[in-house]
């Protein structure tokens, strides 16, 4: 922490947490927001909104599970369509969490202790949203659990030589660890809202989920162990994710899928749009609830830094995609550049390349990266960007594979637009309810941060 | 006055560094069933206290193995006894296409054990703790320290233990009754 102080001294950066705090008040600051803060019209306003655009999203899977896969754009040849771009945009976006948890506690990022838990908590919202997808798109969802290998009747199990069903394992195991580490970091907090709240039914439910936490030095002994191990293990965890989900595509052959840059490239961009929607939540929620002591701008800076440096990893993807289709020299590939360039889609393509590479570099200037309003405006082109490369990706590459007489187009209906919006409604609904009832912030971590936490020798 | 059977003596402090002391002190004197407890995970107090190693590493590292090897030869049953499928003469035991679902096996059932196993051994959860009767401690989650000895402790007695822990300074000093 002392390192922390002083280089942030010497490159005069903004602390990690305000001077002036102590124990006392970070709890009181964090829980006050849970325990006695009472939810304003503007939540309200926002929590009912998204709340119904929740409704939008179970309106139409109810009309799907009725009609059939039908009712959207996909058609051969393009039978992925909205449902696989926007499960790889949420699963992408998930990865921040779980990056800025895990990999920055292993490498001793202190700053990250209070961003971290809505951060994770954004997570497992996205990656819920993500999971809704493949699960409706397999055309017959009530079968949905034979992607499962469980023993039955029919005497056949699922075939392991296929991305699709190591695609079920990776993100199946990414949300239970998720959730397990989010859950872990949330005890020592949930035990400080059980002795701080006035509520018998609110101490009750949050006494319950505390499971009689005490912080007795043995149990954060043995805590610390499990937190650290839980880190080590969800480190490579998170790299694994995308990069499975990037095999879905890599192991096929189409064009414009079938590289071997697909895991890094889709990892990168992956944190990319992670970090974006971390900032785009991070910072209207600082700003209304009054948090920026706590989530000063070095946090706002250090994220756009993250954000560019991942920026620049996926602006190298789709710069070696370009040249290897022309140094490759396969007619598909070499057409698949210029389809992408001068296709029917190509004003997808050109915007794609302004709003992932050309508009984040503006990310240089200090000055910029301390500016919240643009750092929001940013973020939102970036998430942009991303959706759209996941677009040129599943679609682009189909339309127009190996044959003329299999050439396609693809237009959403509809319902794609609605089931898409209805997952950006259900995850902002989910967020607007986690802020009111769980710190948002760790508030036992945030203590670690203070200069009285260190232990002097006599 | 009653005589309820008493579980320990409780001493307050203010600072990390106080109640480290205090421990390091009490565990000098000979006491060896004492425990203490803090908002937040304080690195030498365990020491303090005499606690060196738990048992987490080995059973994640038990739930690890256990994962990676069921993970490996449920494929491996399932692709070549169970359920083979000829393609084109290709092996059926095809071990690189397992090496996703062993390493995510691996990494469920390792996080698995850490969490659970971290929980188990702590004794959690534990809805009734004697400690909990002492009011001021609902202040070990905000930004109160304390040190307890319990009365288990074979050179406990309550006033000699008492006087010993009012040596070292406390902010507060309170009986737990069990």
């Amino acid at each position: 922490m002392d390192d922390n102080t002083q280089s942030s001294m010497n490159r005069r950066q903004a602390p990690v947490i305000e001077p002036g705090h102590t124990f006392a008040t970070v709890t009181d600051k964090i829980s006050s927001i849970v325990l006695t803060r009472p939810a304003t019209t503007g939540w309200f306003i926002g929590f009912g909104i998204t709340f119904l655009v929740t409704m939008m999203l179970l309106y139409a899977i109810g009309y799907l599970f009725l009609r059939g896969v039908g009712i959207w754009g996909v058609t051969i040849p393009i039978g992925w369509g909205f449902a696989i771009v926007n499960f790889v945009w949420w699963i992408g976006i998930g990865h921040a969490g779980t990056l800025i948890s895990a990999i920055l506690l292993l490498l001793r990022q202190s700053w990250r202790n209070s961003i971290n838990r809505f951060a994770e908590a954004m997570t497992l919202f996205a990656v819920a949203a993500a999971g809704i997808f493949p699960l409706i798109h397999v055309g017959r969802p009530w079968l949905d659990y034979w992607l499962f290998p469980y023993p039955n009747t029919m005497g056949v199990w699922p075939q392991f030589r296929s991305p699709l069903v190591w695609d079920v394992f990776a993100v199946s195991t990414y949300f239970t660890i998720s959730l397990l580490f989010w859950f872990i970091g949330l005890i020592p907090d949930l035990a400080t809202l059980r002795d701080r709240s006035e509520n018998r039914w609110a101490r009750m439910i949050y006494g319950i989920l505390a499971m009689g936490w005490r912080g007795s030095a043995r149990h954060w002994h043995r805590y610390e162990t499990a937190y650290l191990l839980l880190a080590g293990l969800a480190t490579p965890l998170v790299l694994s994710v995308h990069t499975v989900v990037s095999f879905d595509f890599a192991v096929g052959i189409v064009p414009g899928w079938h590289t071997t840059i697909f895991p890094p490239y889709f990892v990168a961009g992956a944190i990319y749009s992670g970090f974006a929607m971390v900032l785009m939540l991070a910072i209207p929620i600082r700003k209304i609830y009054g948090l920026e002591g706590f989530i000063t701008e070095r946090h706002l800076d250090n994220s756009a830094k993250v954000m560019l440096a991942t920026g620049l990893i996926v602006a190298y993807g789709y710069l070696i995609e370009a040249f290897m289709g022309w140094y490759g020299g396969n007619r598909y590939d070499v057409f698949l550049m210029w389809n992408r360039l001068h296709g029917p889609y190509a004003f997808f393509y050109h915007l794609l390349w302004v709003c992932n590479i050309i508009t984040p570099q503006v990310l240089w200037i200090r000055k910029l990266r301390n500016n919240p309003a643009f750092l929001f405006l940013i973020s939102g082109i970036i998430l942009t960007g991303m959706w759209l490369e996941r677009f040129i990706i599943v679609v682009v590459s189909l339309h127009r594979d190996f044959l003329t007489s299999s050439f396609g187009m693809y237009y959403p209906t509809r319902w794609d637009w609605m089931t898409f919006i209805g997952t950006i409604g259900m995850f902002l609904c989910a967020m607007f309810l986690f802020v009111r009832l769980l710190p948002m912030i760790s508030i036992f971590e945030m203590r670690t941060l203070l200069p009285e936490a260190e232990v002097k020798a006599e | 006055m009653r005589t309820t059977p008493i579980y320990g003596i409780m001493a307050e402090f203010d600072t990390p560094t106080d109640l480290v002391e205090a421990a390091r002190k009490t565990s000098e004197a000979g006491y060896k069933k004492i425990d203490a407890y803090s908002p937040f995970p304080v690195e030498e107090l365990a020491e303090a206290i005499g606690f060196h190693r738990n048992g987490v590493p080995l059973v994640v590292l038990i739930g690890g193995l256990l994962g990676g090897l069921s993970g490996y030869l449920m494929q491996y049953w399932i692709s070549a006894i169970s359920y083979p499928i000829n393609v084109g003469g290709k092996p059926l035991q095809s071990w690189p296409a397992f090496i996703v679902v062993t390493f995510e096996m691996t990494i469920l059932f390792a996080g698995i054990a850490a969490v659970f196993g971290m929980l188990a051994l702590n004794g959690l959860p534990m809805p009734y703790h004697p400690v909990f009767n002492v009011p001021r401690f609902a202040f070990a989650t905000k930004d109160r320290f304390f040190l307890i000895i319990f009365s288990s402790d074979a050179q406990y007695d309550p006033a000699g233990t008492r006087r010993f822990l009012e040596g070292l300074n406390p902010r507060s000093i309170s009986e737990v009754p069990s």
